[in-house]
């Protein structure tokens, strides 16, 4: 299965084909066979993994790239030449492995109980044997451009994870969008929009990559604006796009500057082997990892283009759920963990101290969670939360933290998954709202379910000791080297961090006070949602509580057995080549009990807080904003989200469209003017007009001196558009007439 | 082989074929000139092909098809246009005016 993965994303993409022509005739309008598509992708998913754990039981260095073919991966190729003959059928090992997966496991709890720093040696024997498979979609001068799939853990992880998110959304969309007009549609789009993740995360280039990428983006306009009648819907879906598109010239640039910079190839792991070994210069990947950057930025909501993400919030539910967990936002911190020897090598994060992508990372780490203590909307909240939490994984994968970055969005993405599903449920409990400042309170009672499901998954989200978030989050924080040893010493990344996981333990406490206790606020009268909703909804409780045990750490206070701790590291970080490894200074932080301590302090004691703060333990507190300037000058910004949307939308585009648009009707009255009534008319007209200018740009001056050079620019130009063809046909031929003369001239001298 | 008095054919029928797309007004003797231009280059790769190989000529096949194309639309928007407007004179067409 693991040579075979191109199943997954070509299955579903046959059930969207099959759901657009044939859902409305099919049983359940179309959902049956979504969900049995991807019923059936999640089990080939899970067999993929199965095989992927049998097959990751040590490997010299020497054949662990055997099964990457050359015309895949050139320096692969060369790689394992290089160091053996290529020793033919290597099929047999992978059976092999299988039947000794007990002794496999034997083995590395020989090197696992040699004392913890031996551990990093110890890991080292072991290589990761990644399976690539290609074919040349097209060539095109020497370049051939290669599609197929690249299987290692972190793939096998992310399969694993969109299947199993997708599935759950899909059985829980039956109930919840349930009788809507455009039901099928909506199933035909979930169907595609899983296909086009599949497709992204298995890529083998990077113009494969692009393209997923781009369908992603285009399935989330697709689900934002499902229900595009409303205009905020659909300016929200527009918004989602037009910020993304932003963000994909980075992509673009960087990955064309990749192109380059490793020698004319597309191919990932040609790229990845080159920049781990230094065959890429420093400066190339330095500007390739800062343009991909820009790309992580907008499509994974990080701070200043994070804002099209509580927009999103439009799209139904599940969509939502699905956007933020397995889905479009994760897609830029899986390139970057994809491509990370270009960000290791490009931005030197090993040894340093401050690199841009640690900074972007924990600056929106906490921005984006003060912004969650404002919001009425669950949803927002939410929203809010994951774009906290994206810039937690950022920040770890800017400090070097790789397995704490994946291992993050592996939990995060079964709890937030279920926090969505959970508002989900409110909502269709409280007749559709998500205000729930307003339309909720003291619903534990009539909604147990529901309550402890997301009970559950917020405690896992603050990180309290031992759901899933605990486990990633401390990892993360260990991670940044600012109490033990890292891969750098990133003491201020850390501090962002702790103040991060302060406010998120307190803005999940406050959702959880407003929708579950106090009194009801609402009109309608609530009751809890049916099995379709409630079931989905505690799987994914119980995987938010135990995926962190998947990455215990090698020691707390007693040495683990290996066979419990890092098995996620184990199985999901790449060792190799085409990874960064010791000799470039990539290491793993350890367990640190005091750290531990001290983020769990830090969560408790801000839901410790927020909770007596609603039960009215600090009474000097309430309605401080509207008596202590300062505070209110905070919160106003805060409810304003920094203002941001302000500035794009009426500075921004205000500009854009104010003085450009005065500016192409003041040319448009000129050219008129002087093919009409003559050059002396016109000049006395645009005369007329500078003086009115003039007179506006005394009350918006520096306005004024872009409105002008863009007016006379286009002035000067628009008077070429006579929209005479043939005028157009001798300005073409006398161009061509005169370049060739050039030619000529220096072909002959 | 006489490949310069071909190139000499060439070049006038190239020269008579700009001078009618620039300056005749009707719209169809345009698409004309435009077809003489094109068949001015297939008489160009015909003269090197017969020099160098097959290639020109099937090179001339392709232009040949697309021209018949490129004839089928042309008329078909003169057409539209004369429906429009009652008339074929491109100095008429300057809806694209800055």
């Amino acid at each position: 299965m693991v040579d075979k993965v191109w199943l997954l994303p070509a299955i579903m993409f046959l059930s969207f084909l099959a759901i657009l022509f044939l859902g409305k005739r099919s049983p359940g309008k179309g959902h049956a066979i979504g969900i049995a598509a991807v019923g059936l992708c999640t089990v080939l998913a899970l067999v993929t993994a199965g095989e992927w754990v049998a097959r990751e039981t040590g490997h010299e260095a020497a054949t662990a790239l055997d099964d990457v073919p050359a015309e895949c991966s050139a320096s692969a190729a060369e790689l394992s030449d290089g160091s053996h003959g290529g020793e033919g059928d290597h099929g047999d090992d992978a059976g092999e492995g299988e039947h000794a997966l007990a002794p496999g496991g034997a083995v590395s709890i020989a090197d696992g109980e040699s004392a913890a720093p031996a551990a990093e040696e110890g890991e080292t024997e072991h290589y990761t044997r990644p399976v690539v498979r290609c074919a040349t979609w097209w060539s095109s001068g020497q370049t051939d451009i290669t599609v197929g799939t690249q299987v290692d853990g972190l793939v096998v992880m992310m399969l694993m994870v969109v299947t199993i998110i997708s599935l759950l959304v899909h059985i829980f969309s039956t109930d919840y969008v349930h009788g809507d007009r455009r039901y099928t549609h909506y199933f035909a789009f979930l169907s595609l929009f899983t296909a086009s993740m599949l497709f992204f995360v298995m890529s083998q280039s990077t113009i494969q990559m692009i393209v997923g990428w781009e369908l992603v983006g285009v399935c989330s306009f697709a689900l934002i604006g499902h229900w595009w009648e409303d205009k905020p819907n659909s300016d929200a879906a527009l918004k989602a796009f037009l910020t993304n598109r932003v963000g994909d010239i980075g992509l673009l640039v960087g990955m064309i500057t990749l192109f380059f910079a490793s020698g004319k190839t597309f191919s990932i792991m040609d790229i990845n082997i080159k920049a781990a070994e230094g065959q890429i210069s420093q400066t190339a990947l330095t500007v390739a990892a800062v343009a991909l950057i820009a790309a992580v930025m907008s499509k994974s909501g990080q701070f200043i283009l994070h804002t099209w993400l509580p927009d999103a919030m439009a799209g139904p539910t599940p969509v939502s759920a699905l956007i933020h967990a397995a889905t479009m936002v994760v897609a830029g911190i899986y390139m970057v963990a994809r491509l990370y020897p270009v960000f290791f090598e490009g931005l030197s994060i090993a040894g340093g101290s401050f690199n841009l992508l640690a900074i972007v990372g924990s600056v929106t780490a906490v921005f984006g969670a003060l912004l969650g203590f404002v919001q009425k909307d669950i949803k927002k909240v939410l929203a809010y939360s994951t774009i906290s939490q994206l810039g937690f994984m950022v920040a770890a994968l800017g400090v070097g933290a790789w397995t704490a970055a994946v291992f993050h969005l592996f939990t995060h993405a079964f709890f937030k998954a279920c926090l969505f599903l959970g508002a989900g449920s409110l909502s269709h409990a409280c007749h559709h709202s998500f205000n729930m400042v307003d339309d909720m309170g003291g619903l534990r009672k009539v909604m147990p379910r529901t309550f402890w499901t997301y009970v559950i998954a917020a405690a896992s989200l603050s990180g309290i000791f031992p759901l899933a978030g605990f486990w990633s989050k401390d990892e993360i924080l260990a991670g940044t080297g600012g109490i033990n040893d890292g891969v750098g010493n990133y003491y201020i990344v850390l501090a962002a961090l702790l103040i991060g996981a302060f406010c998120t333990a307190g803005y999940m406490t406050r959702s959880v006070w407003y929708a579950f206790y106090g009194e009801y606020r609402g009109h309608h009268e609530p009751h809890e949602s049916g099995p379709r909703i409630t079931v989905p909804l505690i799987i994914l409780a119980t995987l938010a509580v135990v995926a962190g045990f998947a990455n215990l750490p090698a020691k707390i206070f007693v040495e683990l057995p290996s066979w419990l701790s890092l098995r996620f590291e184990h199985f999901v970080e790449p060792v190799g080549a085409y990874f960064p490894g010791k000799e470039a200074g990539f290491t793993h932080a350890e367990f640190n009990p005091l750290l531990a301590l001290i983020s769990l302090v830090v969560a408790l004691s801000a839901a410790a807080i927020v909770w007596s703060f609603y039960l009215g333990k600090f009474p000097s507190l309430v309605g401080l904003a509207s008596r202590n300037r300062f505070a209110r000058t905070g919160k106003r910004i805060l409810e304003n989200k920094y203002y941001l949307d302000w500035l794009y939308t009426d500075v921004i585009v205000g500009f854009v469209k104010g003085p450009l648009a005065r500016a192409t009707y003041w040319v448009n009255q000129r050219v008129i003017d002087a093919t009409v009534d003559g050059v002396g008319m016109g000049a006395a007209k645009a005369g007329d007009f500078v003086y009115n200018r003039i007179d506006q740009g005394v009350v918006d001056g520096a306005v004024n001196g872009a409105g002008a050079l863009a007016s006379g620019s286009g002035g000067g130009l628009s008077r070429m558009q006579t929209g005479k063809v043939q005028q157009y046909g001798v300005l073409l031929f006398a161009g061509t007439a005169i370049l060739t003369g050039i030619l000529v001239a220096v072909l002959t001298a | 082989m006489l490949v310069n008095q071909f190139l000499l054919l060439s070049a006038v029928l190239f020269c008579i074929g700009v001078y009618g797309v620039l300056v005749r007004r009707n719209g169809v003797l345009v698409l004309m000139s435009i077809e003489l231009i094109l068949n001015s280059v297939n008489l160009n790769l015909i003269a090197f092909g017969g020099q160098h190989g097959v290639d020109g000529s099937v090179f001339a096949l392709f232009v040949i098809a697309v021209a018949a194309a490129e004839v089928g639309v042309g008329l078909a928007i003169v057409m539209l246009i004369y429906r429009n407007k009652a008339s074929v004179e491109l100095d008429e067409l300057d809806e694209l005016k800055g």
